[in-house]
């Protein structure tokens, strides 16, 4: 009777240990989980908070203004963005479109296709400083200037590894019925790659090029080599061109009061900006996936 | 009789052909017949973009770096001197501090991400698995510059109020963690810009460790809990050994990250050219924040091919962590090809 009680007793320990270890790790995971949006919030709330200060309608009409001085904006540094930021993504899309549909349609048993694979995820990760090294030594070293095109290259480079990726995914995930009825008919593969399989796949692949767009928009180590930066406004890709991550990076790093409470409105600007973008892009997703 | 009927009833024209096993069309008559061999050289030539382009870092950088390497060769490596003035240069100090920021943030970011990645798929409530897990990808599209200026100007300051005060205080006479803890408590440094780094890779590992997670067959894990396994016991016992690969796969993707993160470093390591000690809160320098500081006015000449060769480096240490990452995951990947 004793020996089975005991026995009794010892498993009910045991049952209790497990029971316990349990909980104790499902309540870290728990903290784990609250840790990590912990820091969300709070990177969220001080943007908003430091950078609605800011804010108002000189940040859009003045151009960066010197060091202590009573206005100024920020306009320099957010026309160059755009249109360093649009002119890359317009020249990365087609390349990575390509070699995504090459990936997905072409080289899916082949060595090319495999190391393309690989070689491409790898980049999708690499430091983007590096990048900017490239190009200083492809570009800016060989014409001796700094320029808003060096710039818009680097920024390109950073989009064809992620518009790559999505495109080949988007693509693997369309039906093989679908490419097999259109071949049926006779269509020749061009044809059934850009006006089925690439339609069908249409708003994935659109996806991948909003978050491409909102990746570089926010990179500044590209750029620091490669289109430096500039005081004034200029819309010359000749010439050094102004940006938004790269003008925050000088105003935050300064002791001024002015320059900081602009970099923080420039915080502002590009969090906010890259998060609809993500968030857009997920809900077009959804909506035609 | 049958020696006069012809060998096929089509001619050669006519005859369609098989569609290979490929999948390419099969031979007909077309309106743009270059169409076709145009659209897959463009494709092809794409692809080849994209490779050219790893050979093009490769080349350059080393080209770039070339003056550098003659001068100082592997040497470079375990030297500390760095003295644009005298041009001698060595980059231990940079390649030390980015392996020990990156080796803090991988301490912190490690567990966190695992934890998140056990609630988003075992213990979340439907409901609020997919919020969640965008509010975690949310904060990976984060751009760095701003976990860079909000760590040197919000988090610097408390780090350095309620965090290395106090540390160095209570351990102020003891011989290891004494000087780890010493120097100035400013809330910038090695340990900041660690911290700063955990928190920037915790949603990049996270993300994939849940993909990777969920990749585990819901029959394994079901038959687990029909035995009377406790989640634990189910995560620990039977999801990790399923997917350890793809695990070390994921942290190895976040320690690529961290190592050629620039901004968020930047911003907070405190740019200091020298290593006189082991100490967490001294201000040092990364391989990323070196470049990023010094590049754009370096003389052309040594100067300028030294930080070429730090980023020869740099590009040398990511491409070899990131190659094993993708071996990694593509091996778990394979796997479960095989077992379906």
């Amino acid at each position: 009777m004793s020996a089975l009680a005991t026995l009794d007793g010892k498993r009910m320990g045991l049952h209790r240990k497990r029971k316990l270890t349990n909980v104790i790790a499902l309540a870290l995971a728990l903290g784990a989980m609250a840790f990590g949006l912990f820091w969300l919030i709070w990177i969220l709330v001080e943007t908003v908070r430091l950078g609605l200060g800011g804010l108002g309608l000189s940040l859009f009409t003045e151009s960066t203004p010197p060091p202590q001085a009573e206005v100024g904006g920020l306009a320099n540094a957010i026309v160059g963005s755009l249109i360093m930021v649009s002119l890359a993504t317009a020249l990365g899309t087609p390349i990575g479109v390509m070699a995504g549909i090459y990936l997905a349609e072409y080289g899916k048993r082949g060595w090319l296709g495999a190391v393309t694979g690989f070689i491409n995820d790898i980049l999708l990760s690499a430091p983007s400083i590096v990048i900017g090294l490239f190009i200083y030594a492809a570009v800016v070293a060989k014409f001796k200037t700094f320029s808003g095109f060096a710039g818009v290259l680097a920024l390109a480079l950073i989009v064809i590894p992620v518009v790559v990726r999505t495109t080949e995914n988007m693509l693997s995930l369309i039906p093989n019925a679908l490419r097999e009825a259109a071949y049926a008919l006779g269509t020749p593969k061009w044809k059934v790659i850009s006006s089925v399989t690439l339609k069908a796949a249409r708003a994935g692949v659109i996806t991948g090029v909003m978050l491409a767009f909102a990746r570089i928009a926010g990179e500044t180590a590209p750029l620091l080599f490669t289109a430096l930066s500039n005081q004034f406004f200029t819309a010359n890709l000749g010439e050094p061109m102004a940006s938004l991550p790269v003008t925050i990076f000088k105003f935050a790093m300064s002791p001024y009061e002015n320059w900081q409470k602009l970099a923080w409105a420039g915080v502002f600007l590009i969090t906010i900006g890259v998060l609809a973008l993500n968030i857009l892009a997920r809900v077009l997703f959804r909506n035609k996936a | 009789m049958a020696a006069t009927l012809p060998a096929s009833r089509y001619d050669e024209r006519v005859k369609m052909e098989r569609a290979t096993p490929g999948g390419s069309p099969p031979g007909r008559k077309r309106v743009w017949p270059w169409a076709d061999a145009a659209f897959s050289m463009l494709a092809h030539g794409a692809a080849w973009v994209t490779l050219l382009l790893l050979v093009g870092i490769i080349v350059s950088l080393f080209v770039g770096a070339l003056p550098a390497i003659q001068e100082f060769g592997l040497g470079f490596l375990v030297s500390t001197e760095w003295d644009p003035v005298q041009l001698k240069f060595g980059g231990l100090v940079m390649i030390y501090g980015t392996l020990m920021t990156s080796f803090i943030a991988l301490l912190i970011a490690v567990p966190v991400s695992f934890g998140i990645a056990i609630f988003l798929t075992e213990l979340s409530p439907l409901w609020l698995k997919r919020p969640l897990g965008v509010a975690i990808e949310l904060l990976a599209a984060v751009p760095s510059i701003v976990y860079g200026m909000w760590g040197l100007l919000v988090f610097g300051p408390i780090l350095s109020t309620y965090v290395q005060q106090p540390l160095q205080g209570a351990f102020a006479g003891v011989p290891l963690l004494g000087t780890l803890f010493s120097g100035p408590p400013v809330g910038i440094g090695i340990l900041s810009a660690g911290i700063i780094l955990a928190i920037m890779i915790i949603p990049f590992i996270a993300a994939v460790m849940r993909d990777v997670f969920e990749t585990t067959p819901a029959m394994l894990k079901e038959s687990a809990y029909g035995l009377g396994s406790t989640t634990w016991e189910v995560v620990s016992k039977v999801v990790l050994p399923y997917t350890k690969t793809g695990v070390v796969g994921a942290i190895m993707l976040g320690l690529g990250r961290a190592l050629g993160e620039t901004m968020a470093v930047t911003f907070v390591i405190g740019n200091f050219n020298q290593l006189d000690s082991l100490s967490l809160f001294q201000a040092a320098n990364s391989i990323t924040s070196a470049l990023a500081n010094e590049f754009a006015e370096a003389g052309e000449g040594l100067h300028q091919a030294a930080l070429i060769y730090l980023g020869l480096i740099l590009f040398f240490i990511t491409f070899v962590v990131l190659a094993c990452s993708k071996l990694l995951l593509s091996r778990l990947r394979r796997g479960e090809g095989g077992r379906s």
